[in-house]
């Protein structure tokens, strides 16, 4: 199991002001390596230097496996423009298979054939010919991981997958997820969910206001004072969704 | 019966309504492809702006005295094009608000030039003329007819040859961005399409009614079909229908030919939306 990825004190901002500094953190081949944070503190311009869409300010980033732009699949967050698309499941995942056309026009057998099976591996394949704006939650992002599974086979980076779904569909997507990981797959999820974080993840990396509050693996992290204290935050939060609900 | 006939054969005697039916059916082929990619980004109102900015830019070339102005109307269109893709994204200035002040303006400044620089004693027929086509498309040259084709077997060939393309991008930027792909390219091209249409089609439905040949015929499509390629094939195939009948009534009944293609499309759109309740209505 070689590192994927290695980043030794790097700071990540646009022309000249910084977003976040002093990141320290690995990972490895068949991690699942979950990103928790506060809106604002810099997550999505982590996912953009992860991308290879923005190159750090300073400390050094090495990437000994994931040699250009393109080499993570990804799951976005979903446009507004996507919610009355009318695009066909199938249309959808074989786009993912675009990056390997290059100047090609057209797709080849090889790259359907590769969308069929991305397609029946999430289970998937009999809403290939249904339109996507008619799919509920949990089955748009079933889509959209399939396609991020077409662009790179190995490793994914998923920005906030379970929003807005239902805490069915949430469970449901975790579980899928965590099996991804489980056949070698790489995952890196972005999250607010520290529960779900703490229950899948191999390994935490806690960014703060604009800085480093921990990295480790899941286990430290829950023995952590950072780990603790968010625990108890979480435990707060879930008491008042319970009485919301009641 | 046979009196319509023979009028009709006796039109299709003439060659300007051949030209008239043939680069008629081009635009609304070509407009209607790049339609359903720019409703689907939120760009229908780009046609609008773009084509009074053709109209301004008409008004210059009608200025400097050149006798074919598509060789003004075209670059300018094509930069307004891209200048109004770059605003988008940078959002100094919001997207819409940078459509509507490039829009308004050109079309004051052309009004303007008209009048101050007439080219001809009717100024209010020739302003009637650039904003609603009326009448020019049935006085095309064998010229005009040529470039309309050439550009419009690059439109079309364009579109097939980046069709995967342009549907990514229009589904999911980010994505495309985070594989690899230079949407930024590919966005630019269609902004370049999208020019090169409006120019061709100023000339069928004049530049205020443009944006009705882009938008109605994909809005349509949408109603009833759930792909992407179906409703692209779709959009063509009731753009090129509703030309042709609007140009046919407009020869018979001898209304404006420009308008009489929209409200063709324009009843063929309520058509759409009243099937589409209908086929709803039987599945629930």
């Amino acid at each position: 199991m070689g590192d994927l990825l290695l980043c030794k004190d790097i700071a990540l901002g646009y022309e000249g002001s910084t977003v976040v500094s002093g990141l320290n953190f690995r990972i490895t081949e068949g991690d699942y390596l979950c990103i928790l944070g506060e809106n604002g503190s810099g997550k999505s311009t982590l996912i953009k230097a992860l991308l290879g869409l923005n190159k750090p300010i300073s400390g050094m980033m090495i990437q000994p496996a994931l040699k250009k732009v393109g080499d993570i699949g990804y799951l976005p967050q979903q446009t507004s423009i996507q919610r009355d698309f009318p695009a066909s499941v199938r249309e959808i995942v074989l786009s993912g298979c675009l990056p390997k056309c290059g100047l090609r026009p057209f797709y080849t057998k090889q790259e359907k054939q590769l969308a069929e099976t991305t397609m029946s591996r999430l289970g998937i394949t009999e809403l290939a010919t249904r339109c996507y704006r008619e799919l509920s939650g949990g089955q748009q992002q079933r889509v959209l991981l399939a396609r991020a599974l077409c662009a790179a086979q190995k490793t994914l980076l998923l920005d906030e997958p379970v929003t807005g779904l239902d805490p069915k569909a949430q469970l449901e997507l975790y579980e899928l997820i965590s099996e991804l990981n489980k056949s070698g797959i790489t995952i890196i999820m972005v999250s607010h969910d520290f529960t779900a974080a703490t229950r899948y993840a191999s390994h935490i990396l806690h960014i703060g206001a604009q800085h480093q509050l921990f990295f480790g693996t899941t286990a430290d992290y829950l023995a952590s004072d950072v780990g603790k204290m968010f625990s108890l935050d979480a435990g707060t939060q879930n008491e008042g969704k319970v009485s919301d609900n009641g | 019966m046979g009196d319509f006939a023979a009028k009709l054969q006796l039109y299709f005697s003439y060659p300007f309504v051949w030209y008239a039916l043939i680069v008629g059916l081009l635009i609304a082929l070509c407009s209607s492809l790049l339609g359903v990619t720019l409703v689907l980004k939120r760009f229908s109102y780009i046609g609008d702006g773009l084509s009074h900015v053709a109209f301004g830019a008409m008004a210059i070339a009608a200025l400097v005295g050149l006798t074919n102005n598509v060789y003004i109307v075209m670059p300018i269109t094509v930069i307004s094009a891209i200048l109004l893709l770059r605003t988008g994204q940078n959002a100094k200035i919001n997207g819409d608000a940078a459509i509507a002040m490039i829009s308004v303006g050109a079309l004051a400044l052309g009004y303007m030039l008209m009048n101050l620089f007439p080219s001809s004693a009717n100024i209010s027929g020739d302003v009637c003329t650039t904003l609603f086509g009326s009448t020019s498309i049935l006085t095309l040259k064998e010229s005009d007819v040529i470039i309309c084709i050439v550009m419009s077997v690059v439109v079309i060939a364009a579109f097939l040859l980046f069709y995967n393309k342009i549907f990514a991008v229009t589904f999911d930027e980010n994505f495309m961005k985070a594989t690899g792909i230079k949407a930024n390219v590919y966005n630019l091209i269609i902004a370049i399409i999208t020019a090169l249409i409006i120019v061709l089609a100023m000339n069928l439905v004049g530049s205020l009614l443009i944006s009705a040949l882009i938008i109605f015929p994909a809005l349509s499509a949408m109603r009833l079909f759930r792909s992407f390629r179906s409703v692209v094939i779709c959009s063509a195939c009731v753009s090129v229908t509703c030309a042709g009948l609007g140009i046919f009534t407009s020869i018979m009944a001898g209304t404006p030919v420009g308008s009489t293609i929209v409200v063709t499309d324009i009843i063929v759109f309520f058509l759409f939306c009243g099937l589409s309740l209908i086929i709803r209505r039987k599945n629930v």
